[in-house]
């Protein structure tokens, strides 16, 4: 933490069915509603009931974009939190635990052990959660706050349930509250203020709003961690903004459903994960070949195969770049956090209509699944919408039109069905300009080469359309890092903390993976004096593409592959382990056991 | 266009000829298909359907090259994946008369999942099955329908798998609209095809349709000697277990004509309340409205 800046981080630490979902929005809602900008990272397993998850929610006047490094509060929903996580808290901070059915750990000097007798402040109350509002009740007061503001949080949790629930909750909060006065030390400074209330959502609400305000008319699914969020919040819109969702029986049907939606004129999309998109790739190959335009989310888990379905990774960018098989071009984006899963949807989809092709946006679960504030007016729900070179009505002599034009930009002209005076058929088999296929006639190798040429020319004008990545940070720093998608945050902290030791320290963020500003990159990374890639995977899949459009190499790497994220320090001490000459090639070592 | 001979296509048919696509077929002499081909031309025209109201959506086969040959809207899609393009058109553009053709390995083999979920979900589609009981572009291997010892490529000692019998399987997952039809009665056939687009909902017709190069087994003399219309047994429509038993005769009599017509289950398209109104969502406005989008965010504040 920089000094003249507030930070405070919180865990919760349970079982999956203790319901710590609930505490936790609930204390995210009461902290952005007062204006704290704030990070979520939520492990867990892929069960239902046991387990262990852990929820860490780091609060700041500033924003914020990674779970951080410290923590100050702990709160221990079972006994294996307690003995898993409390050696975290140093001096200054918190325990908060059930004395009924948990033993306190050896804490570290100066941490200040929260009992809570929860029978006794229950009132002997049947209901298994309820130490759940209870620790509410205390943490509220711990931070300095009011009752009121928690109370309006659990009627505002709670309404849809009953005066009844309300009120037992209410009650609960209020008894840790008020046993948290008696009991214990709240914070020196109570919870700063910020400028106004601010939004919250995550990485999976942004990718479908980005959906929404890009116009999607028709989004399918199936199920599939980490991704399933953004089909959750499709539903729930879907008949309040005019979205078609269909729940499909596999991922080749969703991929393919969204072709045909897409191709009758809808704006269609579809998110999954790795595993899901391996199903979707051919059906990718066909919205090339077809020309149809057509946005596939892949949210990446730690694999290969079913991997690790609720940890994080950054290991599919190989799998996006060779979905399908031929030689083609789609456009791949990865987001650097949810304001920006949130505007690349709209982006890509304008680039992918302009070019009729299909367009991949390739993010992770620690995006998708994370939890950001986010300031309310930053979200622009109405961004400029380009569909194309489209042909939605009007009527035109049949014979005349040619659905694949060979034309100067590549760019055809795209009827929609139902027009009269413009049917045509559009082919996965390769086809002429008029759309008959060549494949079964005889092999033309001009008409073939022709079609390739015009079906790559498009993508060669989306380029310039594309911002190309700049260096963030003092130009003649001593180290560039350089990073693709969901690490940008994380290594922004990190390049502040290497400051304070003394270590200047600039990014390169990469959104944009295709097409590929190669020759800013070049630029970038030959005028930097040591160059470091990080990223959430084993064998360095960028910097093997870097090298590939580039072919420049860098001085050394951070690499981490354990399923959890990268937090600020573990690339601190990267970059001075490589700075001190010690390895070019450093693994951080995993504290939190989650 | 150099190369092949390409016709324009006809703004209003007149003549079941006027719904000939760019091209002829390059099936066979003889090939089953001709008469499918030849039937829906002649559904199309009795209907009075316009090209441009019709999208013809396939998957990949002899039997799948249908589109290029029939004047209409049409996709030629992947192997097996008909049916799920199909749906996201329909749903899409409802206002569409979708109709997919295909054969037997396409739509009973590879794209099974997708028959089974498509005809459960009732979509408004007409699926033309051009049933061979071989696979004929792969030069003669087994397929789903083939008959149990059977010698194909792949097969040479006889096949020693139990057939698919794509009516019963329709009717136990749903589909409203089930019939079989014989590609050498093209007027049965067109009949059975004007019912099936009429019909709202999911409608199989699948046909015998014989591949006279690798199908030596199911001739159109082996069928033509066989086949019995419903229409003369006085079978019962609405009668879900006679029209499975009818469905699985199978030796000197094999029925063909509508098993099954259930017209109380709506179509998904009719069910799904974001097309109450406001027409096909192809055609709406993209942007958000003000109001929709402050919804948005005050569920997040």
């Amino acid at each position: 933490m920089s000094s003249g800046q507030f930070e405070f981080t919180l865990a919760i630490g349970g079982a999956a069915g203790q319901g710590i979902a609930t505490p936790g929005s609930i204390l995210a809602r009461l902290f952005t509603r007062r204006g704290l900008w704030l990070y979520a990272y939520n492990a867990y397993q892929s069960i239902i009931r046991g387990g262990h998850i852990y929820l860490t929610m780091r609060i700041s006047d500033r924003q914020i974009y990674s779970h951080g490094d410290s923590l100050d509060m702990l709160l221990c929903l079972n006994q294996d939190t307690m003995d898993r996580h409390l050696g975290l808290l140093g001096a200054g901070g918190r325990a908060i635990y059930n004395s009924d059915t948990i033993k306190p750990g050896e804490a570290a000097d100066g941490v200040q052990l929260c009992p809570m007798p929860v029978k006794q402040l229950s009132n002997r109350s049947r209901n298994r959660v309820i130490q759940n509002t209870i620790a509410l009740g205390v943490i509220t007061n711990l931070l300095g706050l009011e009752f009121d503001v928690l109370e309006q949080a659990l009627k505002l949790q709670f309404g849809r349930k009953g005066d009844a629930v309300v009120n037992e909750n209410v009650t609960a909060a209020r008894a840790g509250y008020d046993y948290a006065i008696e009991n214990f030390q709240p914070l020196s400074e109570p919870l700063p203020t910020g400028a106004k209330p601010l939004a919250l959502w995550t990485g999976n609400d942004a990718l479908a709003m980005g959906g929404a305000a890009a116009g999607v008319k028709f989004y399918s699914a199936y199920p599939m961690s980490p991704s399933t969020g953004v089909l959750h919040w499709m539903a729930r819109n879907a008949r309040d903004l005019g979205i078609m969702v269909r729940q499909a029986e596999d991922e080749i049907s969703v991929a393919n459903m969204v072709i045909g939606a897409a191709h009758v004129g809808a704006r269609a999309m579809c998110a999954t994960s790795g595993g899901g998109f391996a199903l979707m790739t051919e059906a990718v190959g066909s919205a090339a070949m077809m020309e149809i335009p057509a946005v596939f989310i892949n949210v990446m888990r730690a694999g290969p195969s079913t991997g690790v379905p609720t940890k994080t990774e950054q290991g599919d960018l190989w799998q996006a770049l060779g979905a399908s098989q031929g030689d083609f071009e789609r456009l791949i984006v990865a987001p650097t956090d949810a304001l920006d899963a949130f505007n690349v949807v709209p982006e890509i989809f304008n680039l992918c209509d302009q070019a009729q092709c299909p367009g991949i946006v390739i993010t992770d679960l620690l995006i998708s699944e994370g939890t950001f504030s986010a300031d309310p007016d930053g979200i622009d729900l109405y961004p400029e919408i380009d569909r194309g070179e489209m042909i939605a009505n009007g009527a035109a002599p049949n014979g005349e039109y040619l659905r694949y034009k060979d034309t100067e930009s590549g760019v055809s002209p795209r009827a929609l069905p139902g027009v009269p005076g413009y049917a045509h058929v559009v082919a996965t088999d390769e086809h002429d300009q008029d759309s008959v296929l060549i494949s079964d006639e005889f092999t033309d190798p001009h008409k073939r080469r022709r079609m390739v040429e015009k079906r790559a020319r498009k993508i060669a004008n989306i380029i310039e359309q594309i911002p190309a990545p700049e260096l963030q940070g003092p130009e003649d720093a001593d180290v560039t890092l350089i990073g693709w998608g969901s690490t940008e945050g994380v290594i922004g902290e990190a390049i502040e903390q290497l400051a304070d030791k003394g270590i200047t320290a600039n990014q390169l963020a990469i959104r944009w993976i295709v097409p590929f500003h190669a020759q800013a990159v070049i630029n970038a990374v030959s005028r930097a004096k040591r160059t470091i890639i990080v990223e959430n995977n084993y064998s360095g899949q960028f910097y093997r593409y870097l090298r590939s459009e580039t072919g420049l190499s860098v001085d050394g790497h951070i690499r981490k592959y354990d399923g959890e994220p990268f937090m600020p320090h573990h690339i601190v001490d990267g970059v001075i382990e490589q700075v001190a000459g010690k390895t070019d090639h450093y693994i951080p070592y995993q504290e939190i056991m989650v | 266009m150099d190369g092949i001979d390409t016709r324009q296509l006809v703004l209003d048919p007149e003549t079941a000829n006027d719904y000939k696509g760019r091209v002829d077929p390059d099936w066979c002499p003889g090939c089953g298909d001709f008469g499918v081909l030849n039937s829906m031309r002649k559904a199309c025209l009795d209907m009075g359907l316009k090209p441009h109201e019709i999208l013809t959506v396939s998957g990949i086969g002899c039997s799948s090259n249908f589109p290029g040959y029939f004047n209409s809207y049409g996709m030629h899609t992947l192997h097996g994946r008909a049916l799920a393009v199909a749906t996201g058109a329909k749903m899409a553009n409802h206002e569409l008369n979708v109709v997919v053709t295909g054969g037997d390995g396409d739509g009973y083999g590879i794209g099974g999942n997708h028959f089974t979920h498509t005809a459960r979900r009732n979509v408004d589609l007409t699926y033309i099955v051009m049933d061979n009981e071989i696979y004929g572009l792969t030069t003669g291997q087994l397929s789903p329908t083939s008959s149990l010892d059977m010698k194909t490529k792949s097969s040479p000692y006889g096949s020693i798998e139990f057939p698919f019998n794509p009516i019963t399987s329709a009717i136990m997952n749903g589909a409203t609209f089930v019939a079989r039809g014989f590609s050498s009665d093209t007027r049965h056939l067109s009949m059975l095809m004007q019912q099936a687009i009429e019909h709202k909902g999911f409608s199989l017709i699948s046909i015998f349709s014989p591949c006279i190069t690798f199908n030596h087994d199911n001739t159109v003399k082996f069928f033509k000697r066989r086949v019995k219309k419903l229409e003369d047994e006085n079978h019962d429509t609405g009668d879900w277990k006679a029209a499975c038993e009818k469905a699985m005769v199978w030796g000197d009599t094999i029925y063909t004509g509508l098993f099954l017509h259930v017209k109380d289950r709506p179509s998904l398209d009719a069910a799904e309340p974001v097309l109450d109104e406001g027409g096909p969502i192809a055609h709406r406005t993209e942007a958000l409205t003000k109001e929709q989008g402050d919804r948005i965010i005050s569920r997040m504040m």
